[in-house]
């Protein structure tokens, strides 16, 4: 049964972009059919970030238009043959894109893949609330930082009350995901903990990805950071995530960049 | 003198995290998804509550806290002084009479 998930933060910079391409990937080199969805109409970036965005010719709003089919707008990538993307449009009019228009394409894409990953562009407006309502999961990119959690905690609630599943009564799944931590500071007591981010929001926590230069590496390069270096402390981090996605168990863990003593020290389990 | 003024700093993310549980326990009660809930219950414990005693607006607070598995409806009635003191003197005087 494939699963519609969006990609959501409330704020913008907190690593949308970055997780949905990373989780992307890792869940299709875990041999899943995956599909990730750009919903930043006017600021489309995923394509950039994925290395696609020479290969674009038409877009989600092309095909809510008619004006191609769903097959021609979807891009393969070159590196994970079950991996696919379907740009956002860099027309101006947001307005284009209409709930009717949505549904249509997100149905469509239900059928073809296991996983829909909807990439929320920032903010509270129609756009984020297009690419959650139809959702069954949510994954909530978090900083350990106050403006980022405040938000978060905004965006919990709009998933919990105007998303498809909240009208109807049921339950949206929802997940932490804290990104740029830095386990050495929030030890010093200088960067919310992930306990306490995890007290205020109270969803369960989908993964820590620590604060390291192979995000920026990878998305110079437009390649997945799983990709890109899958031994790399994130790499580990986002693929523990999406196996957490598919239903298994994995111990929580800050993977360190090296085996130093500091990373001994804060790699260990820590929920 | 400010060489070692990082030794006397004092960490941050406590006062960090006590703002925000502050700041959201207040911002999820006003605005957000169950703000019409809030103020609908407000309106009706208000209403029961002064059919037996005259309170004020202000004394009674709701307050919807969401939970992992569950929400919890936390309802705060400050009783006017004197009122439990009055009430047992009537008590008294009921069991004088009978």
């Amino acid at each position: 049964m494939s699963k519609v998930l969006v990609v959501t933060s409330g704020k913008g910079g907190v690593g949308k972009t970055t997780s949905t391409a990373a989780l992307g990937a890792a869940l299709a080199k875990a041999g899943k059919n995956v599909v990730v969805v750009d919903f930043d109409v006017g600021l489309r970036n995923l394509d950039i970030v994925m290395g696609a965005e020479r290969r674009v010719v038409f877009d989600m709003i092309n095909v809510i238009q008619g004006d191609a089919k769903l097959s021609q707008a979807l891009i393969r990538d070159k590196r994970v043959e079950t991996l696919s993307i379907l740009p956002a449009s860099q027309t101006r009019d947001k307005d284009a894109l209409t709930s009717e228009g949505v549904e249509k394409v997100i149905a469509e894409l239900r059928e073809k893949f296991d996983w829909v990953i909807c990439d929320s562009p920032a903010g509270i407006e129609r756009g984020a609330t297009l690419a959650m309502h139809h959702a069954d999961v949510a994954v909530i990119v978090t900083n350990p930082e106050v403006s980022s959690v405040r938000d978060s905690d905004r965006i919990i609630g709009l998933l919990d009350s105007k998303t498809e599943r909240a009208t109807k009564g049921e339950r949206i799944e929802k997940h932490l995901l804290l990104t740029r931590y830095d386990p050495v500071r929030a030890a010093r007591g200088d960067m919310l903990k992930t306990e306490d981010v995890l007290e205020i929001l109270s969803i369960p926590l989908l993964g820590i990805i620590p604060e390291s230069a192979e995000v920026l590496r990878a998305s110079n390069l437009g390649t997945p950071v799983v990709l890109a270096n899958p031994d790399a402390a994130p790499s580990r981090a986002y693929a523990d995530a999406a196996r957490r996605l598919m239903g298994e168990q994995v111990p929580m863990t800050v993977p360190g960049e090296k085996t130093g003593f500091l990373n001994k020290l804060f790699g260990r389990r820590v929920a | 003198m400010s060489f070692f003024s990082f030794l006397s700093r004092k960490p941050t993310a406590a006062i960090a995290r006590d703002r925000l549980q502050i700041l959201l326990a207040h911002e999820r009660g006003t605005i957000g998804g169950n703000s019409d809930l809030v103020a609908i219950l407000q309106e009706e414990i208000l209403a029961v509550i002064a059919k037996h005693v005259s309170v004020e607006r202000e004394k009674v607070q709701v307050k919807l806290d969401r939970g992992d598995n569950f929400s919890t409806l936390e309802i705060g009635v400050e009783i006017p002084p004197g009122l439990a003191e009055k009430q047992a003197a009537a008590k008294r005087a009921a069991l004088r009479a009978s």
